[in-house]
């Protein structure tokens, strides 16, 4: 009922007409806007605001017109747990965010006690080994995505010894943690181990320890704008080895930002605007189209999580948000009943994601898909 | 929503503030407009919801570590560019004695205010042994090695992933988990180490400093140890922070490193400042303009964060010596006695903000 | 020791980038004790303006870069000498260096907000070719940052030396009020060092921003790591802080190489300490004498 009368308001009255606010579905998105997470958590607040004018214009879940709201944690974590209770207080019916796994750390408890389910672009592998039920991914962890490289640096790059460059954050560190003990089980040995300083101002010294190594392979394992940078830095030191990164390697900022330097960067990708899946595409075309750049894996992060709640409400017919997590728990979603959820999604009982991968390459500027991996446990 | 009870209790602070601090008679004002505001803020949570109650707890919390650092930099004179590494010190000594040794959090918070102090104490004094003003260089070397540090010993600290699970502390077998219990908790502790501060800078030990920073040559000459005095000012100021420390651990329930990073000592040293540094009230403004005037501004969007830098920096050319001496002009041209606040303007603030660093 | 040798050209290079920075905390410290803590965020801003005026006018990038500089030297240098420093300079140091701190956050933040939150490339005007020096391979962008600080400390040195304005410049440096009795116009003088220090940080920016990107945040790193620069080569000196800006840059880069990298930070910042209690002016600098 509510729907048509929604409807009939918005042809009647066109679009002045402001729908009541018990029509509307508040959500609230608590992210990075400013400090050291600010690029990432721009990416998903524009992924999230493309999913809600996305919904909203098919209009809104169960009838209902989305009301986004975005606040900034400025990467700290007292100031993420004021945003995150400030939410809940305001009647949030999930909370989207954070990026970053300190302010995750800092605001999981605060919406679990209040049971409201909460999607965080945290790839860390240890947020969801803390039995948290009310918590979800919106990426593979790096513990599922660690092994697929292991593995691809064994048997395609064919690697012996492999140096490990990695940003000293919590996604660099959580990556770099990961993956050591996967090339060991691998028999690879770790050639270097260069931790480097997000925003650091020349990467010269590690691209010549890298070199030096003398290591077989190099993953790479940096935010997008320093991948980019270590790029360059490496090319200028004449390093000729194969470069294997995860996901943000082969980023489409990577390539514009790196130029020449980024061509035959390869490895794996969990989620890419270059996959090869139209809705992937069509996404990257619409954020390029309303913001001007390049969407990173953040953006799409951002836009699955906005989906993964409406499939959830329209799965349990009624704003439960208490449901939400119950129905998304053990779930698979199908882009054959919620397109916006770009490709298979099952989201596992500790809020882990399983889904397909790829295999990339750069060629030529552009990202190639290789191959595409299947889901952990198909 | 934290709007209408704050609001409340400014006017209070205000009538207060303009009499400080000089002015010997009226100084026990101060103390009474602590309790009034102590009174006020243990009520003014009604209403307000957890996240307005969580909010004027952080900044009370704050305002500890200010204080810390207005002693340090409004009474003795020192820039201090490591209040939040000292927070740091602080919040991880307590988030590890509480979890991983299972200490109450009363001896913690005992601990870490001994620990801070006796850092400050060994940090301080090759510092000021050269000259007052490059203790600022030391504290910022200072500060960023601690941060490094809390990065980097993961086996310790928990590195880049944090701490968490931090438990709150219980008063009398009380338990303190919710949000209310925890804020009244904090505005009595905060009560306690502000009224410690009052009876410091009241105290001959506390004249001393003011002799100190207003004439640094003549104090000497009178046969204080400065260097002695400066060198316990810097060590109190810094367990202060050890103390917001402590009690940060438990408000937020889980720390990781970056509250504790150089640029959060920059804002610190911002909240002093632009709160009136010498005064004993201003940390409380101070922190209120860092804490809670950014939660304010939410309301207007993704500007908020360069509203509120344009706010202090007007703040601050109209008004050097921040809100508190803001606050003392007015009263001073309200009552009419504009000449005797002058003359405090004069002598003994610019003196302490001043001189080259 | 050709590995030895690389790391130390690269930490020239990186050392020479927060040299070009530091020039301008020791000049207007020297003029105006003015401790400018968005120092970084003036030389970040510069290549985002000449990004944006591109974008805005859809100029070209020589009318880009022209809109891009005269706006920053005009807001940046004389705007920030008379709405900010002059109204609060005589209140001493602190107040004044707070209200940069809140002026790099709003330069950052409108950065941001005003711009993009990512990285952008900027175009360089050096070619990008690398070449190689005793074995090691530096590129071009590098060798031209090197030369330019180098140069950029010569022609001060000989303007303050060898003209008669840098002569009343630093005339009004030692001792604004015996300057003003000898006729000397200090308050142009002081206004002149803020828009040097605005046309080097617009230098800055052109020479570093192809490497560095151009984004809202570099200035941090920037601004820190120019910051300890010029304190180990002396605030009081403009010489000191390309020593400072060199030695800084060569301890990173060796203590990246030889110590840990998760640690590497923490050796300038060691190195500093140790001036400090040993030569607490800087390398470079001077005594300061006591002015009563």
């Amino acid at each position: 009922m509510k729907s048509k009368w929604i409807i009939a308001a918005a042809l009647g009255a066109g679009l002045a007409a402001p729908s009541l606010a018990q029509d509307k579905v508040k959500l609230v998105d608590v992210v990075e806007l400013s400090g050291a997470g600010a690029t990432a958590g721009t990416n998903w607040k524009n992924g999230i605001d493309l999913a809600v004018a996305d919904i909203n214009a098919k209009g809104g879940i169960l009838g209902r017109q989305i009301e986004i709201v975005h606040y900034d944690t400025q990467t700290n974590p007292g100031n993420t747990r004021a945003a995150v209770q400030r939410a809940i207080d305001e009647g949030t019916y999930a909370v989207l965010g954070p990026v970053f796994s300190g302010p995750i750390g800092a605001s999981m408890q605060i919406s679990q006690r209040a049971e409201i389910a909460q999607f965080v672009g945290g790839e860390a592998a240890g947020l969801t080994k803390q039995g948290n039920q009310y918590l979800f991914r919106t990426s593979l962890s790096q513990a599922a995505a660690m092994p697929k490289i292991a593995n691809y640096l064994k048997n395609t790059v064919k690697a012996g010894s492999v140096a490990v460059v990695w940003v000293n954050n919590d996604f660099g560190k959580g990556g770099r943690d990961a993956i050591i003990p996967e090339l060991e089980k691998a028999g690879i040995k770790v050639a270097a181990d260069v931790a480097t300083e997000q925003g650091q101002a020349d990467f010269a010294a590690d691209a010549i320890k890298i070199k030096n190594s003398n290591a077989d392979a190099i993953f790479v394992y940096l935010n997008e704008e320093e991948s980019a940078r270590f790029l360059r830095a490496a090319k200028q030191q004449g390093i000729n080895k194969p470069m294997v990164g995860e996901t943000t390697l082969l980023g489409a900022k990577v390539i514009e930002l790196a130029g020449d330097a980024a061509n035959g960067v390869k490895g794996h990708v969990g989620l890419s605007i270059d996959a090869p899946i139209p809705a992937f595409q069509e996404f990257g075309k619409k954020y390029q189209a309303k913001y001007n750049y390049a969407s990173d894996h953040n953006g799409l992060k951002g836009y699955m999580a906005v989906y993964m709640i409406k499939w959830a409400t329209e799965k349990q017919k009624k704003f439960d948000s208490k449901g939400v997590a119950d129905t998304l728990r053990g779930a698979t979603i199908k882009p054959s009943d919620e397109p916006g959820i770009l490709m298979e999604t099952t989201i596992e009982s500790n809020g882990d994601l399983d889904r397909e991968s790829f295999l990339a390459e750069v060629i030529n500027g552009k990202q190639v898909i290789n191959a595409t991996l299947p889901k952990i446990k198909p | 929503m934290t709007a209408p009870a704050t609001e409340g209790s400014l006017p209070q602070q205000r009538g207060r503030l303009a009499r400080v601090p000089s002015l010997a008679a009226f100084a026990d004002g101060i103390l009474i407009t602590l309790m009034l505001g102590a009174v006020i803020l243990w009520f003014a949570p009604a209403g307000m919801g957890r996240y307005g109650t969580y909010v004027l707890s952080l900044w009370l919390v704050t305002s500890i570590a200010v204080m810390g650092l207005n002693l340090t930099l409004g009474y003795a004179g020192l820039k201090s560019l490591a209040q939040a590494a000292f927070m740091g010190l602080g919040a991880y000594a307590t988030a590890l004695l509480t979890t991983k040794v299972g200490l109450n959090w009363y001896t913690s918070f005992a601990l870490s205010g001994l620990l801070t102090f006796a850092v400050g104490l060994v940090l301080g004094f090759p510092a000021l042994r050269v000259k007052a003003h490059y203790l600022a260089f030391v504290t910022l070397a200072f500060s960023t090695l601690i941060w490094l540090i809390l990065r980097n010993e993961q086996w310790l600290t928990g590195g880049v992933f944090g701490l968490s699970n931090i438990p709150r502390p219980s008063l009398f077998g009380l338990k303190l988990d919710g949000a209310l219990a925890f804020h009244r908790f904090v505005v009595i502790v905060t009560l306690i180490l502000a009224v410690a501060l009052w009876w410091m800078i009241r105290s001959p030990w506390g004249r001393a400093f003011t002799a100190l920073r207003e004439n640094p040559i003549r104090a000497a000459s009178l046969g204080i140890d400065t260097r002695m005095y400066t060198l316990l000012a810097f060590a109190i100021g810094s367990a202060y922070a050890g103390f917001a420390g402590a009690l940060y651990a438990p408000l937020v329930e889980f720390i990781d490193p970056s509250p504790f990073s150089l640029s959060q000592s920059f804002f610190l040293l911002l909240m002093v400042v632009a709160g009136g540094a010498g005064y004993l009230l201003g940390p409380f403004i101070g922190a209120l303009l860092g804490v809670v005037l950014p939660e304010w501004l939410r309301v207007v969007g993704s500007l908020y964060l360069i509203i509120f830098a344009t706010i202090v920096m007007l703040l601050l050319i109209a008004c050097p010596q921040g809100v508190s001496g803001l606050l003392e002009r007015g009263w001073a041209k309200l009552t009419g006695k504009g000449k005797i606040g002058k003359t405090v303007a004069g002598k003994s603030v610019a003196p302490n903000t001043g001189g080259r660093s | 020791m050709a590995e030895f040798i690389a790391y130390l050209i690269a930490g020239i290079a990186t050392g020479a980038i927060y040299a070009l920075a530091a020039i301008g905390f020791t000049l207007v410290w020297q003029t105006s004790q003015t401790i400018n803590f968005a120092q970084g965020e003036f030389v970040m801003l510069p290549a985002v303006l000449v990004l944006l005026a591109i974008k805005l006018f859809g100029a070209p990038i020589w009318l880009g870069a022209l809109i891009g500089i005269a706006a920053f030297i005009l807001i940046f240098g004389v705007g920030f000498k008379v709405a900010v420093v002059d109204p609060m300079i005589r209140h001493g140091v602190l107040p004044l260096a707070i209200a940069t701190m809140a002026l790099s956050i709003i330069m950052k933040e409108g950065a941001k907000d005003g711009f993009s939150a990512e990285a952008q490339n900027f175009p360089s005007f050096v070619p990008t070719q690398t070449i190689s020096v005793f074995g090691a391979s530096i590129s071009l962008q590098h060798i031209a940052i090197i030369v330019v600080a180098f140069a950029v400390i010569g022609l001060l040195q000989w303007f303050v030396g060898g003209t008669r304005l840098g002569r009343q410049m630093q005339a009004t440096a030692q001792n604004p009020t015996v300057a003003r009795i000898l006729g000397i116009p200090v308050e142009r003088m002081v206004l002149l060092t803020f828009v040097i220090n605005a046309a080097l940080a617009v230098v800055a920016s052109v020479l570093i921003s192809p490497i560095y990107l151009a984004k809202f945040s570099n200035g941090e790193v920037i601004g820190l790591f120019a910051f300890i620069a010029a304190i180990v080569g002396g605030f009081n000196q403009v010489r000191g802080a390309l020593v400072g800006g060199l030695v800084v840059g060569i301890v990173d880069s060796m203590a990246a190489a030889y110590i840990s990298s998760s640690y590497r930070l923490a050796v300038p910042l060691v190195l500093l300490v140790v001036i400090i209690l040993l030569k607490p002016e800087g390398l470079m600098g001077r005594k300061e004498e006591r002015r009563v």
